[in-house]
């Protein structure tokens, strides 16, 4: 599936939650089914920093495609890079490095974005769009 | 539930806004008040009719503009009992105020490196230097810790630190060991912004000046809270910011006995800190001004004036009692609530209580508590030190102030049980 039929999904997936707090219920369900804490990942050169709560970030090259793995120690933040990951793993890397993102806005978490916010879920994109770009070109 | 003694939401505008669709409880004082409608409207005000550079024209709205900025300067003083107006430098805030302070006290240009000003005034025995030593402890706050871990790498003098027992309290058994002939400088918070623990700040003066030191104590969490008498604590320097206490940011003091801040040259130079100037020479203002280069922000100056006499208007102490009632059914709604901690037990309290809730990460406890419309801080709160004392990564910190009433820590509880039953 392309980047943004892969948002489509989640966009209908999340519109199924109408108030804010069962979203937030879906958030943390997906952050707990995101895997087990991966201490191979947990380590200081993978850390993003700029983050109040701990977030790890890798990524490598197979067949062309960018492979992202991620973690955090917020159950939350889990729960939106399980969403991120979604949109982003597998895919060519100057897709993930241009792709507009507007899933976040459309189910509501456009506020965690904003850069002041100390989540830094925009840091977290950042750095995967880096990340994709270094493997562009 | 208790019956809070205060009921001050009303003079707060902003208390009225909804958050989430829900009422606003806001916790997180300890970074920043809220501003009642008189310092509002004193500022709106100052703009409207008075508005004029201070101290430097002769033309009406000058004078008058620099007669208010004095009348704050007086007011500041009489609020904490200063002997004199010459005691009190306006900053930017406590972080200025403490930045000041470490500049004056460790780069004084005396001698035949000093071409410029007049260095003759001040003592090189108040700079510190080589070898001597500066104690700070465990729960300074970010702000109380980096100048003077930059004053020391910059004159080689030695940076220590008086511990804290496990529950947070300051080490002070072997005080007398800890402050020793070296020590020229104590530089201890009067309240810590974490855990609302109030040090005893009187004993560690006695202690610091029976050695020959001298302290700072940082009032930022303390001069909103209680009554706040620089005499009688004897300290040499207290500092503290407008914003914390209903004022308009970008404004702060730098108390300083007058004996002390005569001996310390200026941090900073500029306009309106001299009396002359010569293209190879200047002849300094004498105190306080030789401390504020640069066009003041004489503004926030007038509206921390007008905070000071809404402060006075209700009387510290009955905010003194008033916040401790309300501090002590914090305390005891969250131990009800259980299955978190609470950082930090001294006999004396005040604003701020730190927390986890067991398994969950502070950052997401403070999210949901957000959508519950309950402002609180989560974080390391600019004490990473602290943070590591307790071995804990962060935590969330619930802070008071006057107009809080049992209704905000009502909501407080409510939100901690949602964040519970949703991330446990």
């Amino acid at each position: 599936m392309t980047i943004a039929e892969i948002q489509d999904q989640i966009i209908e997936e999340m519109s199924a939650h109408e108030d804010w707090f069962d979203r937030y219920e879906a958030l943390i369900t997906l952050g707990r089914e995101f895997g087990a804490p991966d201490d191979s990942l947990r380590r200081d050169e993978y850390r993003i920093s700029g983050c109040q709560s701990a977030v790890w970030l890798t990524a490598e090259m197979r067949d062309g495609r960018l492979r992202l793995r991620a973690d955090s120690d917020s159950q939350i933040t889990r729960g939106m890079l399980a969403l991120l990951l979604r949109v982003f793993d597998d895919q060519p890397p100057g897709k993930v490095a241009d792709a507009e993102l507007y899933f976040l806005d459309a189910i509501g978490l456009r506020s965690n974005l904003s850069p002041s916010r100390a989540n830094g879920l925009g840091t977290i994109v950042r750095a995967i769009r880096e990340t994709a770009r270094r493997h562009t070109g | 539930m208790m019956n809070a003694t205060l009921d001050l939401k009303s003079d707060f505008p902003i208390l009225a806004r909804e958050i989430h669709g829900r009422p606003l409880a806001y916790l997180d004082n300890a970074a920043t008040t809220q501003k009642p409608l008189c310092v509002i409207e004193r500022v709106s005000n100052f703009y409207r009719t008075r508005n004029s550079n201070i101290h430097r024209g002769v033309h009406s709205l000058s004078e008058e503009s620099s007669t208010l900025y004095e009348d704050a300067r007086e007011t500041v003083r009489a609020f904490i009992g200063a002997g004199d107006m010459r005691e009190i430098v306006f900053t930017a805030g406590t972080t200025d105020a403490i930045n000041l302070l470490a500049r004056a006290l460790g780069d004084c240009t005396t001698g035949g490196d000093a071409p410029f000003g007049d260095e003759t005034r001040y003592s090189s025995d108040a700079q510190i230097g080589e070898g001597d030593e500066i104690l700070v402890t465990g729960m300074e706050h970010h702000s109380n810790l980096l100048p003077w871990q930059d004053l020391c790498r910059r004159r080689g003098a030695v940076l220590r630190v008086l511990p804290l027992e496990r529950n947070g309290t300051l080490h002070m058994e072997d005080i007398s060991r800890r402050i020793t002939s070296r020590t020229r400088l104590v530089a201890v918070t009067h309240v810590s912004n974490v855990t609302g623990i109030v040090n005893p700040v009187e004993e560690l003066v006695r202690h610091a000046h029976d050695r020959g030191a001298l302290v700072l104590v940082d009032g930022a969490q303390a001069v909103a809270h209680m009554p706040v008498d620089v005499a009688s604590l004897d300290c040499d320097f207290y500092v503290f910011s407008g914003h914390k206490m209903f004022a308009e940011n970008g404004i702060g003091v730098l108390y300083g006995k007058a004996a002390r801040l005569e001996e310390l040259p200026p941090a900073r130079v500029g306009g309106g800190m001299v009396t002359s100037v010569t293209l190879e020479s200047r002849r300094e203002a004498d105190l306080p001004l030789r401390f504020e280069a640069g066009t003041p922000n004489y503004p926030a100056a007038v509206s921390l004036a007008e905070a000071i006499r809404y402060l006075q208007r209700i009387g510290m102490q009955r905010i003194r009692e008033h916040e401790n009632t309300l501090h002590e059914y914090m305390r005891e709604q969250l131990v009800k609530v259980g299955g978190l901690t609470v950082y930090g037990s001294a006999p004396e309290h005040s604003g701020s209580v730190a927390f986890n809730l067991d398994g969950i990460q502070p950052y997401d406890a403070g999210m949901i508590m957000d959508r519950m419309g309950v402002a609180v801080r989560t974080g390391t709160h600019c004490a990473e030190p602290l943070m590591r004392h307790f071995d804990i990564n962060g935590c969330i910190r619930a802070s008071l102030a006057l107009y809080n009433d049992t209704d905000d820590i009502d909501r407080l509880a409510e939100a901690v049980r949602k964040a519970q039953s949703m991330l446990g």
